[in-house]
């Protein structure tokens, strides 16, 4: 049984924000939303729990019109960017305020509240006020209160985004063994991101959105490994996917007239004729058969270094595994690993992935 | 532009109290004229506050300082001729892109030929001089921030930027973008960019100079690489870095290093070490698939696998203690147990927490 969507669109003003969303998502897995801010992700996050309207389409919850429901029915616990606790209250109280509002046997609230607090990790912390915490921990309090509430729908609107990088790190390493620990088999969790690591290490379902539409709907390694268009290809990597145009002839992949590269196997069969080729930044190494660019600079990106390189209007981002200090303004041979090249459409619609059988 | 120098600066909130509770620690530091520098630590570390001294929100509760040689400690803000840009876009809504960035100038009565001019060079730095016309408000995220950024470049008595979490509300993939105008922004103008956050890998990316700050102390300062291939204390191994260092308490055995029930050997001498509280570390990134026999290789068990698109990671058990390594995506693993190589001189050591090779 599922949450179904279909054809929901949402156009206030002359912009779409929600533009003919349609998914099915089955109990007990986990969606990851991903895509830039002011993608549609909140607004369809707030459509799901009730507090936004939409123009047409329906959503459907076990084949029952679950947007007529008021929010109060649907049983949804939704966690936010900003920290939204109970500022008077202890922990405690927070992760049992809606327990109560429902009525539950004490003697369960106390339970669930109990192993809610277990679960995220805020044992000993009960009787603490909502001030006395770190930033950190009071999203633990929010995540724990939704855990607790047992909704069927739970949604979390990048919960990490307003932590410290740190703290996100590590949470993000938590997330994953507790969702697939406290995700029951009767509720779906929703997980929105910009982050494309992020998606990648959740691992579940993975909805890219763009401009309130949806891009893709697959599982997080396919997205990565097989983006229908450019545009997803953009929202998936960091540094995203270098793109170049250019054509095939000939058993070769020409992008200018001294800049060309051997034709890899998967590409045998596609037809000759213009493309944009594709291909991610870790994909490039410094070789000395390699194509010559400029290095027009380096940057470090915590362990990593990128290079921004330029070739007769051509540029690339590459990026090297480990720290490199290279002095900018000189030329550097660059080989391109051809066998992970993708190729699209001069529509930006996927054509051929290194990953394609 | 100017050079800042801070000279046995301190503050406390609270200079009342018995037993000062300092912010910031005593400390000393210069800031060299056209360069970029970063501060980095978690929430609380002092780091705003440090900014604030600079700009003259703040006056310090001890200590001096200069622009330029010229004591500032007690003037204003408004006459240190600092520009600030914070972590959310501080534009003027109803005003053009242009009427923004020439406001400034108007301000202080430049004629209008010069503003003209200056404008449009800042803007075409920026690439906003397309959008000269335009509403402000009608910009995206990253072109806002260009405009607080601007602001303070047309001014030519500008004698540093201070940048208080500049990237917070921008998208990964603009991030990038608008890094790389900071960094050319810097080389044209010479102009001394100081940024304040907690995000490592953005600190790493955008400074020459990091100043790594915990409990109001400054922990270490100098390059990236320096950062992440020799950190000075434990804290900044933990803090530099994705993931963090491996780090483990160990203790001596003859001439070799004891963790768990495996002895490494290295090049320092141990004798040197007084203290018990020895802990060795090593980057994931550094750590190499090895040969059973071979020196300084450990037998690990595999607990994780996780793709995380531009490489993998590895967690791995050996003697009840956790060790995470990076490997290439593409690397095969048929086995649950693996042999790592930790190459000495990438150990780092550490006495009472404190860098000893």
């Amino acid at each position: 049984m599922t949450l179904i969507a279909k054809n929901i669109t949402y156009r206030p003003d002359e912009e779409f924000h929600l533009n003919d969303i349609s998914f099915e998502m089955n109990k007990g897995e986990l969606y990851t939303l991903l895509g830039r801010t002011l993608s549609g992700k909140t607004t369809l996050l707030k459509t799901i729990a009730g507090l936004q309207p939409f123009d047409s389409g329906v959503l459907l919850y076990d084949d029952q019109r679950f947007d007529k429901l008021p929010v109060w029915q649907r049983n949804v616990a939704m966690v936010y960017q900003q920290f939204i606790n109970y500022p008077h209250l202890t922990v405690y109280e927070n992760i049992a305020f809606p327990l109560k509002q429902r009525k539950l046997a004490a003697r369960s609230i106390d339970e669930q509240v109990r192993q809610s607090i277990k679960t995220v990790g805020l044992g000993g912390f009960e009787n603490r006020k909502i001030h006395e915490l770190s930033g950190g921990q009071q999203q633990r309090v929010a995540l724990a209160r939704s855990f607790a509430k047992k909704a069927r729908i739970m949604l979390l609107d990048e919960p990490l985004v307003n932590l410290d990088y740190k703290l996100r790190e590590q949470l993000r390493d938590e997330f994953k063994n507790l969702f697939s620990a406290e995700l029951s088999s009767e509720s779906i969790l929703i997980y929105s991101s910009t982050d494309p690591l992020e998606a990648m290490q959740l691992n579940g379902h993975t909805i890219v959105m763009d401009e309130g539409r949806i891009l893709q709907h697959s599982t997080a390694k396919d997205v990565f490994e097989n983006p229908a268009t450019i545009k997803v290809a953009e929202i998936t990597n960091d540094p995203v996917m270098n793109t170049m145009r250019g054509s095939i002839s000939e058993q070769e992949i020409v992008i200018n007239s001294d800049f060309k590269l051997k034709l890899p196997d998967h590409f045998k069969n596609l037809s000759p004729g213009s493309y944009i080729f594709g291909i991610r930044a870790a994909e490039l190494t410094i070789h000395e058969n390699g194509i010559p660019f400029t290095l027009e600079f380096s940057e470090i990106s915590g362990s990593e270094t990128f290079l921004h390189l330029e070739n007769n209007g051509v540029s690339l981002v590459a990026l090297m595994e480990d720290l490199v200090a290279i002095d900018a303004h000189q030329k550097l041979m660059i080989d391109i690993n051809v066998d992970q090249m993708y190729a699209f459409d001069m529509e930006c619609q996927l054509v051929k992935s290194p990953f394609q059988e | 532009m100017a050079k800042i120098e801070l000279k046995e600066v301190a503050h406390t909130y609270h200079p009342q109290a018995e037993q000062i509770d300092y912010a910031l620690k005593p400390f000393s530091i210069t800031l060299h004229d056209g360069r970029r520098y970063a501060v980095l630590g978690p929430s609380g570390c002092g780091k705003t506050t440090m900014l604030n001294i600079m700009s003259g929100i703040v006056t310090p509760y001890s200590g001096r300082i200069l622009f330029d040689g010229v004591d500032v400690t007690q003037k204003p803000t408004a006459s240190r001729n600092i520009a600030q840009v914070f972590q959310f876009p501080v534009i003027y809504h109803t005003m053009t892109v242009e009427q923004n960035l020439a406001f400034p100038l108007i301000c202080r009565k430049v004629s209008s030929d010069i503003i003209k001019k200056k404008v449009y060079e800042v803007a075409e730095t920026l690439n906003l001089h397309h959008h000269l016309t335009k509403s402000a408000k009608k910009l995206t995220a990253d072109q806002k921030q260009l405009i607080s950024l601007g602001r303070g470049l047309v001014r030519d008595d500008v004698s540093a930027i201070l940048m208080d979490e500049p990237l917070t509300v921008i998208d990964p993939d603009l991030k990038f973008r608008l890094r790389r105008t900071l960094k050319e922004i810097n080389e044209k103008y010479k102009t001394t960019l100081i940024y304040v956050t907690h995000d490592q890998n953005e600190a790493m990316t955008f400074a020459e100079n990091i100043v790594v700050m915990d409990h109001g102390s400054i922990v270490q300062s100098g390059n990236p690489q320096e950062l992440f291939e020799k950190p000075h204390t434990t804290f900044v191994a933990y803090f530099i870095g994705s993931p963090a260092m491996n780090m483990y308490s160990c203790s001596i055995e003859n001439d070799k290093i004891k963790l768990g029930q495996q002895k490494l050997k290295l090049d320092y001498d141990l004798n040197r070490l007084k203290s018990k509280n020895i802990k060795l570390g090593i980057r994931s990134e550094f750590i190499t698939l090895g040969q059973d026999q071979q020196e300084n290789t450990i037998a690990c068990n595999i607990k994780n696998d996780e793709d995380f698109g531009n490489y993998r990671l590895l967690t791995c058990h050996f003697d009840d203690l956790e060790i995470k390594v990076k490997i290439n995506r593409k690397e095969q693993i048929n086995a649950d147990t693996i042999s790592l190589h930790l190459p000495p001189d990438k150990c780092c050591l550490y006495e009472n927490d404190v860098l000893v090779n």
